[in-house]
């Protein structure tokens, strides 16, 4: 069973091969045993998924077609809403809150058959690269246990990795999903912003958010953002009709497909392992039958900046909501209700978070806004518009995801700015709004994984799938599992 | 730029927070360290840019201006740290 991916594991369901609960009860057990060495999961709900196999089983026993993921069990980011499972976004301040509602995205899995085990480690509030900043525990790379995971969808890459799941939602908001999926050698999808329904989703960074897919493989992925795409009249910002169909493949493999390759991206802070790998892999794509054209990607040195300043002010209006009243932890220590605001917000929130939220005061504050807030946002038009330049040259750019493979556990923890600076290749594409994905491309000199990124215009999700699927139909580096973790 | 005892309690005030003496520091260097590297931003030419834009441009349709059912008030409550049958209960304001 565990050998099958998530495409296969619903087929053998639907043929009677398996039944919904026998692949559920497998799954349950795996995750017990694995997550003690890799700490991806903060809640399992083995009850409430039993129910729900059963549940399954009957539509599908019924003659119901659900979908092409129906029975397949999945664990989801801990910053979107499920009801009945608690919902913490890895802080102390949500510790115990129990969304009332469903997320969009949870109602369409359900409503496609898809069986909801547990909820994932994260960063809290998604603010991180490596999974280290949740109030409960850093998760750890199933590669080698003593390296991070990446980050802040770090639970929902592991777990994959590691083989408790065929599939897991994560959030991207900077490169929360792309990066932990480079780190853990799994293919993930960051979305355009506008196809998926934030409707549930914690906010950080409203304008920058998405949520997304992954899987070991980019065709396991391709086939639950189909699910979880398109329209909700609850999310304004949600903007695509109807949900992507990837059934359409290229008639003639990669050739004619032109990818950009951004050499100056190669040239310093990227270490040789990756470097390498992704070079190669632009090999690859190029005796595959694409045109491979080397340029210059400008705005680099202003990317990390600008996405800094308009997350953090984001951030600091979106997360003013946690005040100790309405849900969540509220201080013992607080007498006034001032204090009640403060105590509890400064009791609750971890250090990153604080830092992030002072930030965007700071930013956002009187004498500082337009050196700051609003030079960053016009920042972000240079680089939107620096984009749309270069897809009508390309059809995709190729580009590595992280400049490094994962580091130690706490090795980058204390130096904030060298966090954020691994962020160098993934935030400029959430700043423009366009989707990319992540795939495994090869290893380092460690035996780590590197990934690559593809980027895409705007709703080009086909294009990109297309051309990760070919480059996966000639690779196996998506296949190879963490062996000793298992 | 230098991030000073003034500055950091402004920002505590802005944020509603109350750091401890031992995190001021550490949040006072980190933020000087990285609100240094944003200072980059100041080299460049952004003149091109017209005011007000908008950098997504997402076009949405206005939903029907529909009454629907909101959320049970006591489900709502349930989340509460403390409330009664009917609100939040926080600490009195007024004598």
């Amino acid at each position: 069973m565990f050998e099958l991916n998530a495409l296969e594991l619903s087929q053998a369901i639907r043929e009677k091969k398996l039944t919904v609960v026998e692949v559920v009860s497998a799954y349950l057990d795996a995750v017990k045993k694995i997550d003690e060495k890799i700490n991806a999961f903060l809640c399992i709900n083995a009850e409430y998924a039993l129910s729900k196999a059963r549940e399954i089983q009957k539509k599908l026993d019924a003659g119901e077609e659900l979908s092409k993921l129906a029975g397949v069990p999945i664990a989801i980011k801990d910053n979107i809403s499920t009801k009945g499972f608690k919902t913490t976004c890895a802080s102390k301040i949500l510790d115990g809150f129990e969304p009332i509602y469903d997320a969009t995205v949870i109602e369409k899995l359900e409503a496609a058959g898809l069986i909801i085990i547990g909820k994932l480690n994260m960063d809290e509030f998604a603010m991180g690269g490596s999974s280290e900043t949740g109030a409960f525990g850093a998760v750890r790379n199933p590669w080698d246990i003593s390296r991070v995971a990446g980050g802040s969808s770090g639970g929902s890459a592991a777990a994959v990795a590691a083989g408790a799941l065929p599939l897991s939602l994560g959030t991207d908001t900077g490169g929360s999903i792309r990066q932990p999926c480079a780190f853990c050698g799994v293919s993930g999808i960051k979305p355009t912003y506008g196809a998926i329904s934030r409707y549930g989703l914690v906010a950080y960074a409203s304008s920058l958010d998405q949520i997304g897919p992954i899987g070991r493989s980019i065709e396991e992925c391709a086939a639950l953002l189909e699910i979880i795409s398109g329209e909700d009249n609850k999310d304004a910002t949600c903007v695509m009709q109807k949900p992507f169909a990837f059934t359409e493949r290229f008639k003639n493999k990669l050739n004619g497909i032109k990818i950009g390759l951004p050499t100056n991206y190669f040239e310093k802070g990227i270490d040789n392992g990756v470097k390498n790998a992704v070079l190669a892999a632009a090999k690859t794509f190029k005796e595959a039958g694409a045109s491979v054209i080397e340029f210059n990607m400008p705005f680099t040195e202003y990317m990390v900046p600008s996405y800094y300043i308009i997350a953090s002010a984001e951030a600091s209006s979106n997360l003013s909501r946690y005040d100790g009243v309405k849900y969540g932890y509220r201080s013992k220590n607080a007498v006034t209700l001032n204090e009640v605001y403060r105590m509890s917000r400064n009791e609750g929130f971890g250090l990153e978070v604080k830092r992030r939220i002072m930030l965007g005061s700071f930013v956002l504050s009187s004498g500082y806004y337009d050196a700051y807030y609003k030079k960053a946002s016009d920042a972000r038009s240079l680089i939107k518009s620096a984009y749309e330049k270069l897809f009508e040259q390309f059809d995709m750019i190729l580009s590595p995801v992280a400049p490094t493979t994962a580091y130690k556990l706490g090795e980058n923890i204390d130096d904030p700015m060298k966090m954020y600076m691994g962020d160098i290749y993934t935030v400029s594409i959430n700043l423009a709004g366009l989707p990319a994905l992540s795939i495994p491309c090869g290893f380092d000199e460690q035996g780590l994984p590197v990934g690559l990124q593809l980027t895409g215009n705007a709703y080009s999700e086909a294009t990109l799938i297309n051309a990760a699927r070919e480059y996966q139909s000639i690779t196996d580096w998506h296949t190879k599992k963490p062996g000793d973790v298992i | 730029m230098v991030i000073d005892e003034k500055l950091i309690k402004y920002l505590e005030d802005l944020s509603f927070i109350i750091l401890s003496n031992e995190e001021r520091g550490r949040i006072c260097a980190d933020l000087e360290n990285i609100i240094a590297g944003m200072e980059l931003l100041s080299k460049l030419d952004t003149s091109s840019i017209p005011k007000q834009d908008l950098s997504l441009n997402l076009k949405t349709d206005l939903r029907k201006d529909e009454v629907t059912p909101s959320f049970p008030r006591n489900e709502i409550l349930k989340n509460a740290p403390k409330a009664n049958a009917e609100t939040f209960v926080v600490p009195k304001t007024v004598e």
